[in-house]
């Protein structure tokens, strides 16, 4: 048994994964039209490569990656591109973004371009590297930061870990796909290790979810009997259940006792962290040559008939889903809240008309009378929500700075460290809505922040401006001056001539008069 | 992320910044300095001055209030009382009221400009585009929506308008708690 550690507070909260996880992975109808958001991940948005009226097959790139920071999108079924538009995407803030609307045929016909590799162990690590990005591999574990560019590493890296804690409530998404496709999630994971080539590689998962460490170690023994040799660095790791262990600074802690330094990334400690589910799409880019076009989403909720996970192809309604897993007969959107992500840090939906992204782990279906509104009371200084912040932050202190708009202070105290992971919320006794604050600082910094770098590209703009018509005038000037001073300068040569031929006139008429004299 | 870029423009811009204060050094007093870093630098004129820099120097030398800026609003008053040491005052409303709502950037008729040149001429920061005689173009990552290019001086009606700046979920903000209802 190797040691473990602990991240700082944290809470312990009721799961509610058996409402979703019993049942197998389920694989939903086809809806008739897919919505597939431009940008579905950090970074740049993807450049539109198809038109109104172009026929896609599963799996045909239709967008593509605009800088190393961005990821390419793909057409998760076939059909007909119907429309280019802005459709309200699964965002806080309700607004319309880019989208390609594909309007499905059925078939689900795959596109001619995609095949298994003959020998994907035989590619060399640029190629594989590129063909992680290529496939639209971004981060799945909610952060859907591009895989591809955390795969470079500047530094050697000694642990490669592989986050299957699933922390939140209600999400059992990772935890099916574990226990469902183990060996995909060991080979994808030894190929990533050939990439980032760690001393060690650990698959993490929380010690609720017996079942997925139970598969994780039947396959790698399995693939162990198979002749896989390098299998034998990889060690599946159950962890404390406590919230938020699933946190890449947490997980990081407790499997290593490393800190990530505030504001670092975990490469500066020499730890990689991918997501399971992840980690499965890097082994369907390389050995099945299939892009990320589908995820397993866990739609659950007290009222939903057929919660489970299910395998949603990108771009499909949210109200699809529900209508198959039976959590509109209460209503869906109007008589439900509905949330992506989980209780802790997942936000609400605008409405049911979204799409599922490759963000999306889940959607909690909370009927809304059970949404008892909180009034919050004022905050009485007793600094639990310090005690269970993971991050060491004060939010005690952000809290107030936040209402003040202090940015200085906030950095100060390093908002931009805190996750909003929730458990400050949960144990405040006064029921401030802390993350909601700490969300609203952070935009409101944000906009503060590029307002001051604005401003002051504007006010270089005006002092080059102003020089450049200096300078014009100062030309001007000099031009004007010079023109002054030739103009004196001929009046004096003039004058000096026309004295010059005056005298010589002079003399010409004393010449003359001396020659009449003469 | 969003940290590191801003960290990567706020360098890049340093590192600019640098170099256009060695080269278009403006000959100055510390305290103007630093009022005209606290100034929004719409460059609108506003306050009475033909900029923010003449502004901040009006200040310094209290031949001007520090409540004459519409753009910088209440806020940059109190940022400016602060520097100073004043009573922060609620903005004159001689000057303009603070508009509330999206920034507002100015967008040129391609169909009715007639290419005179005179929004060039005017613009603080040289954010619109074109020659003498062909359509002009406001450049909108420039345009710091100071309405000095609007009619009259555009001779030429609803040729240059003002309009929002799009939302987009890049520079979408969360709602202020307070304002929703979980009052305290
Ligand atoms: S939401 Fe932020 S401040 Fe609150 S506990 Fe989590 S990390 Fe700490
Ligand atoms: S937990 Fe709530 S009441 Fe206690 S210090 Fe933090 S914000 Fe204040
Ligand atoms: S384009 Fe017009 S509104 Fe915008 S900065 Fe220039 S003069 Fe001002």
């Amino acid at each position: 048994m190797n040691k473990l550690w602990r991240f700082n507070g944290g809470v312990k909260l009721s799961g509610f994964k058996s409402l979703s996880n019993a049942a197998g992975v389920k694989r939903p109808p086809l809806p008739k039209r897919l919505y597939l958001p431009l940008q579905q991940h950090i970074g740049a948005p993807a450049e539109a490569l198809v038109e109104v009226g172009d026929k896609v097959y599963k799996g045909q790139l239709i967008a593509a990656s605009s800088s190393f920071i961005s990821a390419p999108v793909h057409a998760s079924s076939s059909g007909t591109v119907v429309e280019l538009k802005k459709h309200i995407i699964a965002h806080p803030s309700g607004i319309a973004e880019d989208c390609i609307v594909i309007e499905t045929d059925g078939k689900d016909e795959w596109h001619s371009s995609i095949s298994a590799l003959s020998n994907p162990d035989a590619l060399d690590l640029d190629e594989l590297r590129s063909r992680i990005s290529e496939a639209g591999v971004v981060g799945l574990g909610g952060a859907v930061f591009p895989s591809g560019a955390k795969l470079k590493p500047t530094r050697s890296i000694d642990t490669l870990v592989i986050n299957g804690a699933e922390c939140e409530p209600y999400i059992t998404c990772d935890d099916r796909l574990m226990r469902t496709r183990p060996r995909e999630i060991i080979r994808g994971l030894l190929l990533l290790r050939r990439l980032v080539n760690p001393t060690e590689c650990i698959i993490a998962v929380e010690d609720n979810k017996p079942e997925a460490v139970q598969h994780l170690r039947r396959a790698i023994d399995e693939l162990k009997s198979e002749g896989i040799g390098s299998v034998s660095t990889v060690r599946v790791v159950a962890v404390p259940t406590l919230f938020p262990a699933g946190g890449e600074k947490q997980l990081i802690k407790v499997l290593t006792g490393k800190a990530v330094p505030q504001r670092g990334l975990p490469y500066e400690v020499g730890v990689v962290c991918l997501n399971v589910g992840t980690t499965a799409a890097v082994y369907d880019a390389i050995y099945e040559g299939k892009p990320l076009i589908s995820r397993l989403v866990t739609i659950t909720g007290p009222n939903v008939k057929h919660a489970a996970n299910y395998e949603v192809p990108i771009g499909t309604p949210v109200q699809h889903m529900l209508d198959i897993a039976g959590a509109d007969d209460t209503g869906g959107g109007e008589q439900n809240r509905l949330i992506m992500g989980g209780p802790m840090m997942g936000h609400v939906l605008p409405n049911a008309q979204v799409p599922v992204v490759k963000a999306t782990n889940c959607i909690l279906v909370e009927p809304k009378a059970d949404v008892v509104p909180t009034t919050a009371m004022p905050c009485i200084r007793c600094g639990s929500c310090a005690d269970v912040c993971p991050m060491h932050l004060l939010p005690q202190q952000l809290y107030w700075h936040a209402r003040g708009k202090a940015f200085d202070k906030l950095d100060h105290h390093n908002l931009a460290d805190c996750i909003e992971c929730g458990c400050c919320a949960v144990a405040c006794p006064s029921k401030i809505p802390l993350v909601h604050y700490f969300r609203f600082a952070k935009t409101e910094k944000k906009e503060f922040d590029a307002k001051a770098i604005f401003a002051d590209q504007s006010r270089v703009r005006m002092q080059i401006r102003e020089a450049r018509i200096a300078q014009r005038e100062r030309e001007l000037e000099e031009r004007k001056a010079k023109r002054k001073a030739d103009r004196l300068k001929k009046k004096k040569a003039k004058a000096a001539a026309a004295a010059a031929s005056a005298n010589a006139s002079v003399d010409d008429q004393d010449q003359a008069s001396n020659g009449v004299s003469v | 992320m969003s940290v590191l870029l801003l960290t990567a423009l706020a360098l890049a811009f340093g590192v600019f910044l640098g170099f256009v204060a060695i080269k278009f050094r403006v000959e100055g007093d510390p305290i103007v300095e630093k009022i005209d870093t606290l100034l929004p630098q719409t460059q609108c004129g506003q306050c009475g001055y033909p900029g923010c820099r003449p502004y901040a120097e009006a200040i310094a030398s209290e031949e001007a209030e520090i409540n004459q800026c519409p753009p910088g609003g209440e806020a940059g008053v109190q940022a400016l009382a602060e520097l100073l040491g004043k009573e922060p005052m609620p903005l004159n409303p001689d000057n303009g009221v603070a508009e509330e709502g999206p920034a507002m950037l100015a967008l040129i008729d391609e169909e009715t400009c007639i290419g005179c040149t005179k929004c060039v001429q005017i613009c603080p920061v040289d954010a619109i585009s074109g020659a003498p005689g062909f359509m002009h173009t406001v450049l909108d990552v420039y345009c710091t929506g100071c309405e000095l290019c609007l009619p009259p001086l555009c001779p030429v009606d609803d040729c240059i308008i003002m309009v929002p700046v799009e939302a987009n979920i890049r520079t979408w903000k969360w709602s202020n708690p307070e304002a929703v209802g979980a009052v305290l």
